[in-house]
């Protein structure tokens, strides 16, 4: 074994925190054990610094100063604050789910009229029924040691669980809401889990925010269950406040001939780290990923994607955009791994980043691990600042700099977001970048 | 006779130091339309660019003034404002934004910058659509990112409808033949020569002289090695026609 590190002062505080809180943390025997088995992992690697290839550019181990506190459950006057916060996706008529510092609140939920085949259960709820959420394996692509998976898992006290029955087609989409009110930092550890069924389809929107100015941490999970020939489009958008600690991971597994639109929006917090895990086990599935970040200030913003096709004729597309101001730092890994006998697949992977200054950095490690020999595929990248030619363009029509610029933004980004099939969700992400561009100026 | 563009003893060198405008004297009159002719090289389309402001471009010597302003101490933004449009060589294409939202923001922002009020989308729609018809632009071309896959002609139909949309007091048309077919360059002629007026300006920058037969000059220009060699009617660019450029560059050397 390596040299024993000296604990930081956010492990230990980690540490605290799963002691004082594991008699309390939902489930039973069994997912107490899991809990217990998932600390030990954490505990064995630690915080993960630049020396562990997968956050070689995010070095949390220096980064994460120390564990806050646990958050409490939700008072009345948090609950006010979560109802009247900024909901970007106000009026389009989705099913709103709110969990308030972490916490699933039913009264702020819309949970009337589930439409036949649609079941919502708090997280909570179904670790204490002791349904064993927290232990499903998803193939290869999930590293068992991951510390901030790991984490997760030992310190998940609630969420949400979406079953969508076989056959099921979800037309109006499901928001969940998960706003963090507290001014004092705490941390806030979240679970969820989405099942869409065997031909089932459902659009899944997911949106983090809290205070500006606040240190708060949150660690957030979402298990994602997709059954063949079922569709899912999940739109997760980060809009945390800009003093927050904002890790989050998706683990996907999908089944045969589906269809999965993802798309990641980052567009506030100071360190995010967004790790996609996808999982394709059937064949013929055709997955659709993309990525878009705006940042400013000393932002620092990390995907990282691991995606494995694991079945024959499956296509992927992955595009990932940075938008980086000022001295933000854009990180995009990705790793597209094709197993052995998944042949036919074709996927194919681009980053983009465009400084907006010369102290922005971008950093951007595509891998390729092909096992098979009869496939398609590629990556590329790509890192520059705004093109003069075109800028002169716009400026010659009359166009001043700074909108000009702000145009050529919008066109950048803009491939992200018509990546979007709901018209109402490209609507609040343009809003939110034409917000992110105001706040420039 | 009212003066719109003079330009006085013109010098100007890109940013490697190389020295391409040396010595130019023109004066464009309110109504007229001048073409300058010259072989490759002489610093036709630098010229357009010093006169829209590109960065890159340094004056070292000389004024401009357009209406009696200093056109060198303004931005290209506020350049375009003032009236100045430049039909490019090469329009460029900008992948992610519509052509009409492209088209909305050029046209506000000269108003807001001249202190005018802003036209609202629908009349704003209703006019690009009615320039748009004569230049056989179709409505769908006006929804597609800016000159993405566009066809030379159809890039340069474009850059005409902009012209005709923004109603510039000068035009400067830099090779905007290039690229086209007999057509195609009759339908651009004929735009340009629907904004022939009283108030207006134009230079038309051109290395051959089958555009002229279409966009009539009221003056021909020689340029050659950064500068104005010769100047003459309608009749001169004929003239060039036959005998080339030749005499003029071993000239100017």
């Amino acid at each position: 074994m390596g040299v024993a590190i000296r604990k930081t002062k956010a492990e230990l505080g980690l540490a605290d925190l799963y002691q004082g809180a594991r008699r309390y943390l939902p489930g039973g025997e069994e997912i107490s054990a899991v809990r217990a088995a998932a600390f030990e992992r954490f505990t064995a690697v630690g915080l993960p610094h630049r020396r562990v290839e997968a956050w070689r550019y995010t070095d949390l181990r220096t980064q994460m100063k120390e564990a806050k506190r646990l958050a409490s459950l939700p008072d009345d006057a948090a609950k006010t604050r979560a109802r009247e916060a900024h909901d970007l996706f106000a009026g389009a008529g989705f099913r709103k789910l709110v969990i308030v510092d972490g916490a699933f609140v039913p009264e702020l939920s819309d949970l009337a009229n589930l439409e036949s085949g649609l079941t919502i259960q708090p997280m909570a709820d179904a670790l204490a029924a002791d349904k064993p959420l927290l232990s499903q394996r998803l193939g290869p692509v999930v590293p068992d040691d991951d510390p901030a998976l790991a984490l997760n898992t030992a310190l998940a006290a609630n969420g949400v669980v979406i079953l969508v029955a076989p056959g099921t087609v979800l037309s109006r989409p499901i928001h969940v809401a998960f706003v963090t009110t507290n001014w004092v930092a705490t941390s806030m550890f979240t679970r969820s889990q989405v099942n869409i069924g065997t031909a089932a389809s459902a659009t899944i929107v997911e949106s983090h925010q809290g205070p500006d100015g606040s240190e708060y941490q949150v660690n957030t999970a979402m298990q994602l269950v997709v059954g063949d020939e079922a569709r899912i489009d999940h739109i997760k958008v980060v809009s945390e406040g800009s003093s927050a600690l904002h890790i989050s991971s998706l683990l996907a597994n999908i089944g045969a001939r589906a269809t999965f639109n993802q798309l990641g929006f980052v567009a506030g917090g100071s360190l995010v780290r967004n790790q996609l895990f996808v999982h394709i086990a059937g064949e013929g599935t055709i997955a659709d990923i993309r990525g878009g970040s705006l940042l400013s200030g000393t932002q620092h913003a990390d995907t990282t994607l691991a995606i494995e096709h694991a079945a024959e004729n499956c296509q992927s597309r992955e595009t990932f955009k940075a938008v980086v101001g000022d001295t933000a730092r854009a990180v995009f890994q990705g790793k597209i791994t094709v197993s052995p006998g998944a042949q036919k697949t074709d996927a194919k992977m681009m980053s983009r980043a465009l400084l907006l200054s010369d102290e922005a950095e971008a950093y951007s490690k595509p891998e390729l691990e092909i096992f098979a020999d009869d496939v398609q595929c590629g990556h590329g990248t790509t890192t520059g600042a705004i093109d003069d030619e075109l800028l002169f363009y716009l400026m010659a029509r009359g166009i001043p700099p700074k909108q000009a610029k702000a145009l050529l933004i919008q066109a950048f980004v803009g491939e992200i977001i018509e990546g979007a099939a709901n018209e109402s969700v490209r609507d609040a992400l343009t809003g939110a970048m034409l917000g992110w561009l105001g706040q420039r100026e | 006779m009212t003066a719109l563009l003079e330009i006085k003893g013109l010098h100007a060198e890109i940013a490697s130091g190389r020295k391409i405008i040396q010595g130019l004297d023109l004066t464009v009159n309110k109504g007229e339309i001048h073409a300058i002719m010259g072989p490759n090289g002489a610093g036709k389309s630098t010229l357009s660019y010093v006169l829209a402001g590109k960065p890159g471009y340094e004056v070292t010597a000389g004024e401009v003034t357009l209406n009696g302003e200093d056109l060198l101490a303004m931005s290209a933004d506020e350049r375009a404002a003032k009236g100045v449009f430049l039909a490019f060589q090469y329009p460029l294409e900008i992948p992610g934004v519509a052509t009409l939202t492209f088209l909305r923001a050029a046209f506000n922002a000269q108003r807001k910058a001249r202190g005018e009020a802003e036209l609202s989308s629908p009349d704003l729609i209703k006019r690009v659509r009615e320039i748009a018809k004569t230049l056989n632009i179709d409505a769908d071309m006006l929804k597609r990112p800016l000159n993405v896959g566009f066809s030379g002609g159809e890039k340069k139909r474009n850059e005409t409808l902009q012209m005709a949309l923004l109603q510039p007091s000068l035009c400067v048309l830099d090779e905007t033949d290039s690229g086209l077919d007999i057509d195609a360059l009759k339908v651009v002629a004929n735009g340009v020569n629907a904004l022939r007026a009283a108030e207006r300006g134009m230079i038309v920058i051109t290395h051959y002289q089958r555009l002229l037969d279409y966009i009539v000059p009221d003056i021909v220009h020689v340029f050659a090695a950064g500068r104005i060699v010769r100047t003459g009617g309608a009749d001169l660019a004929r003239e060039l026609e036959a005998t080339g450029y030749a005499q003029y560059q071993s000239e100017a050397a």
